[in-house]
């Protein structure tokens, strides 16, 4: 690695409470549940009958897709990722490349955990039906995995790593890593990062199956999702997308463009579903091992870290997760950073959560303030055990901040974490 | 069915595959899909299932390869609509 600066000059989002960057930033400063009923999910039996899913008009929709892509656009996926991932490009104040060639310093790192998964069951009820010579062109397209990234590329004309990676629920944060190490080694000077995530019945009905989902608030969808709270009972299911421009400091410096925030490294590992770590459950020993490691290639110390987005995603492992930052920080109960969750007001995004998380974590650092936490005001016990109260706040905080980690981890037994600091213009 | 009301036909489904809209608006038998229209040739299948609807008939991938001009397509209709009414 060298000594090139790293900056996020553009952001994007699709989230459930918010798909624009100005929407958004008012409901996480504000407490906004993006949270419904699902109509869908009651209809089906499921236990859990809410989730988080981007609101979008059909006008909206049509201001990224030709008619021709809307025509059968079946993947809502693809349809989060492209706006997130537009509206990042358009923030950055960049152009899409001209029509005879492509942007060879840019490129994108998108992931996803499935693509197109409506379209998928749409194809296969007529493979099954004995019609296959009907699904047409648009069927591969929206559910390879890599579809969302080939959308974005195309509309963009970029023509470095055009690539989508996975990693279950740490995918997002995986994909900021993997396009700043990218401009890190020189390959590229501008990366598109981010990660979406399909919504509806046959994303989330294998979570619903597995009971890790909350089935205790389908009367009440805004306070069903409860990181850090005593009457946490799972998961809300969530969807959606986020994105960032991530620049080298001299290229967004030589073009005036504006500058979020720096990132200063991470770390990705796994604990090998070795130990405590299963397919479903995370090693602590490689949570914390991923959590050190990150601050050591941020080249900062721990005490420097002044706000945590966690993972923290309203199940029994909440005080887990809060016991890996401690012993990892080395901190203690009252010097331990501020810590919020994202997932309170959104639910778990799967494969977006990283990026929307992310997205959420750079806007505290650029306009300084801690965003609070919601639905936890009946904390968890054992979570107060180990940290102070005032360690976790649940009104909005307004305060410049200098550093934020933020950590996903996922099935699999993955890990990701990284560094955000606060630019500080000259 | 004539060629005049076949070529009417083909010009409302082609539409939305090409952004040759004077190519498309003096559309004539002599039109080549891809060279002339732009059409990316991906899209040519969903073509041959726009046609399959409008038409009501069914084109067979022999006939399919064959679309590639506006006159082989006609052919192919013309030729499909004489089958069925035989039928």
């Amino acid at each position: 690695m060298n000594s090139t600066r790293v900056v996020i000059t553009g952001l994007g989002v699709c989230a459930p409470n918010g798909t624009d960057i100005a929407s958004f930033t008012h409901a996480i400063k504000n407490g906004i549940s993006g949270i419904t009923q699902q109509t869908d999910l009651e209809r089906f039996g499921f236990s859990c009958q809410i989730a988080g899913k981007p609101k979008l008009s059909d006008e909206r929709i049509a201001q990224y897709f030709s008619p021709l892509e809307l025509r059968n656009l079946n993947s809502t996926g693809i349809v989060y990722g492209v706006i997130a991932g537009l509206d990042a490009w358009k923030d950055a104040g960049l152009e899409k490349s001209a029509d005879d060639e492509p942007d060879w310093d840019s490129g994108t790192i998108f992931g996803t955990g499935t693509s197109g998964i409506d379209k998928f069951r749409w194809a296969i009820n007529k493979i099954d039906d004995m019609e296959i010579r009907k699904i047409g062109s648009s069927v591969v397209i929206q559910t390879m995995a890599s579809g969302v990234s080939a959308f974005l590329s195309g509309k963009i004309g970029l023509g470095n790593q055009i690539s989508t990676n996975s990693s279950a629920c740490a995918t997002g944060a995986e994909s900021i890593l993997l396009a700043f190490e990218r401009i890190k080694s020189g390959k590229a000077k501008r990366m598109l990062a981010g990660s979406t995530s399909d919504s509806g019945p046959y994303i989330w009905g294998g979570f619903d199956a597995m009971k890790v989902c909350t089935f205790k608030h389908n009367h009440e969808p805004e306070k069903g999702s409860r990181p850090l709270s005593a009457t946490a009972s799972g998961f809300v299911p969530g969807s959606g997308a986020g994105a960032m421009v991530l620049e080298t400091l001299e290229s967004a410096l030589a073009r005036g463009a504006k500058i979020y925030a720096e990132i200063l490294g991470g770390e990705l590992n796994s604990g090998g579903q070795r130990g405590l770590g299963t397919m479903t459950a995370p090693n602590p020993q490689a949570v914390q091992r991923c959590i050190k490691n990150a601050i050591q290639n941020a080249g900062i110390r721990a005490d420097e870290i002044e706000a945590i987005n966690g993972h923290l995603t309203a199940t029994t492992k909440d005080a887990l997760e809060i016991e890996n930052w401690k012993m990892a920080l080395n901190a203690t109960a009252e010097n331990f950073p501020y810590i919020n969750s994202l997932k309170g007001m959104v639910g778990h995004c799967i494969s977006a959560a990283g990026s929307i998380e992310s997205v959420a974590a750079v806007l505290q650092l650029t306009h300084g303030f801690i965003f609070p936490n919601i639905n936890c005001e009946d904390l968890n016990p054992e979570i107060t055990a180990l940290i102070n109260e005032n360690r976790i706040p649940q009104k909005l905080f307004n305060k410049p901040i200098e550093i934020v980690a933020k950590a996903s981890f996922g099935f699999g037994d993955v890990n990701v974490c990284v560094i955000f600091k606060k630019y500080n213009h000259d | 069915m004539t060629k005049e009301a076949i070529i009417a036909a083909l010009k409302t489904i082609i539409k939305p595959y090409s952004e040759e809209t004077i190519v498309l608006e003096t559309l004539s038998e002599n039109t080549d899909f891809i060279k002339d229209l732009k059409i990316n040739s991906a899209n040519l299948v969903d073509i041959v299932l726009d046609v399959e609807e409008k038409f009501g008939i069914e084109i067979d991938n022999d006939s399919m390869a064959k679309m590639l001009t506006v006159q082989a397509t006609i052919d192919v209709i013309q030729s499909k609509l004489g089958n069925n009414a035989g039928e």
